[in-house]
């Protein structure tokens, strides 16, 4: 199935979680937060939460700004 | 002096609010952090690079035991994105501070002031301490506070400008009505502006390229940190009445003669 990661498609295995999707990715986790189709997913709900296909995920981090 | 600034439940000894954009290099950065006495610092919010995906992040610069971060919606042109930027940034930050900025016009970088309010009320329901980004309009700051806003933040000119306090007559308005902090962000371009803004009376600064954008950032933020002072003691203090004419310090009486006093 594939799943969309800030706005670029990737193929993943039918199943596979949001956690396993990062850990794939190599996204560290300190300092990041996820929304999935537009919610945000609980630091502590990554690991549990299954991917769909289609699903559009946001990773996030603070950069410079004003 | 105790005169600490309190927002929501924080409280604070600094006046002075400072961003992490458009620094010559982080060392500077951060030497200008040091130098502004700021315990506020403002970050945005972004999608993280997938081809650097355990690279540094802005927080890996910023010492949290020494200053809080108030996460931006910075970007955001609609209140829906400003909300789930608010969101992302508190999950990734734990805090639940957020400067909301929703833009409405890319050249200007003015407020869309209906979306500002729609996200500010939103974010305050959903238990976020929120500091508007608002024109400098005291109807638009009168309407953030009774949605529920923890400050108001007017612009005193365009984000990035530097023109200084465009129209102190508002900004003053603006901080006679208000019941919540006004902190002046944008516009302060060097230490006199932030000491007028100050002397106004409003409760704090916020200014990013004023310091960053200056030849030496770190002498910058010296400056604006004494001006921030300096504006507010005499803020407190209370200024002189302006007058049209002259008013001699020196007595007036008991002055020598150059002429021959008449006897009588």
């Amino acid at each position: 199935m594939t799943v969309s990661v800030n706005g670029v498609t990737h193929e993943i295995d039918a199943g596979a979680t949001l956690g396993e999707l990062i850990a794939r990715l190599g996204i560290r986790r300190d300092g990041i937060a996820v929304a999935r189709n537009y919610d945000v997913v609980a630091r502590g709900a990554i690991d549990a939460t299954a991917l769909c296909d289609g699903d559009a995920i946001e990773i996030i981090a603070a950069v410079a700004g004003g | 002096m105790n005169d600490q600034l309190h927002i929501g439940n924080y409280t604070f000894d600094s006046r002075l609010f400072v961003g992490t954009g458009k620094y010559p290099s982080i060392p500077i950065m951060q030497a200008a952090h040091a130098a502004s006495g700021a315990q506020v610092l403002t970050i945005a919010i972004r999608r993280i690079h997938l081809d650097d995906p355990s690279g540094k992040t802005m927080i890996d610069y910023l010492d949290r035991s020494v200053y809080t971060l108030l996460p931006n919606t910075a970007g955001c042109y609609t209140a829906k994105e400003a909300v789930l930027t608010a969101k992302l940034a508190r999950e990734a930050l734990g805090t639940d501070l957020i400067k909301v900025e929703v833009i409405g016009d890319p050249d200007t970088l003015y407020p869309d002031t209906r979306e500002t309010i729609a996200a500010a009320q939103e974010l305050v329901r959903a238990g976020f301490t929120v500091l508007p980004y608002i024109g400098d309009d005291p109807v638009a700051c009168k309407q953030l506070e009774e949605v529920g806003c923890a400050a108001v933040m007017p612009l005193a000119a365009p984000i990035g400008s530097g023109l200084g306090i465009c129209n102190p007559y508002s900004i003053a308005i603006i901080k006679e009505r208000a019941k919540v902090p006004v902190i002046v962000d944008a516009g302060v371009g060097t230490a006199s502006d932030a000491a007028l803004a100050m002397e106004l009376g409003v409760d704090a600064l916020l200014m990013n390229t004023g310091i960053a954008a200056a030849r030496d950032p770190v002498a910058m933020a010296r400056a604006m940190k004494y001006a921030t002072r300096a504006g507010r003691i005499a803020f407190l203090a209370g200024r002189m009445e302006k007058k049209r004419y002259a008013n001699a310090s020196s007595p007036t009486t008991g002055l020598i003669a150059t002429r021959q006093e008449s006897s009588s």
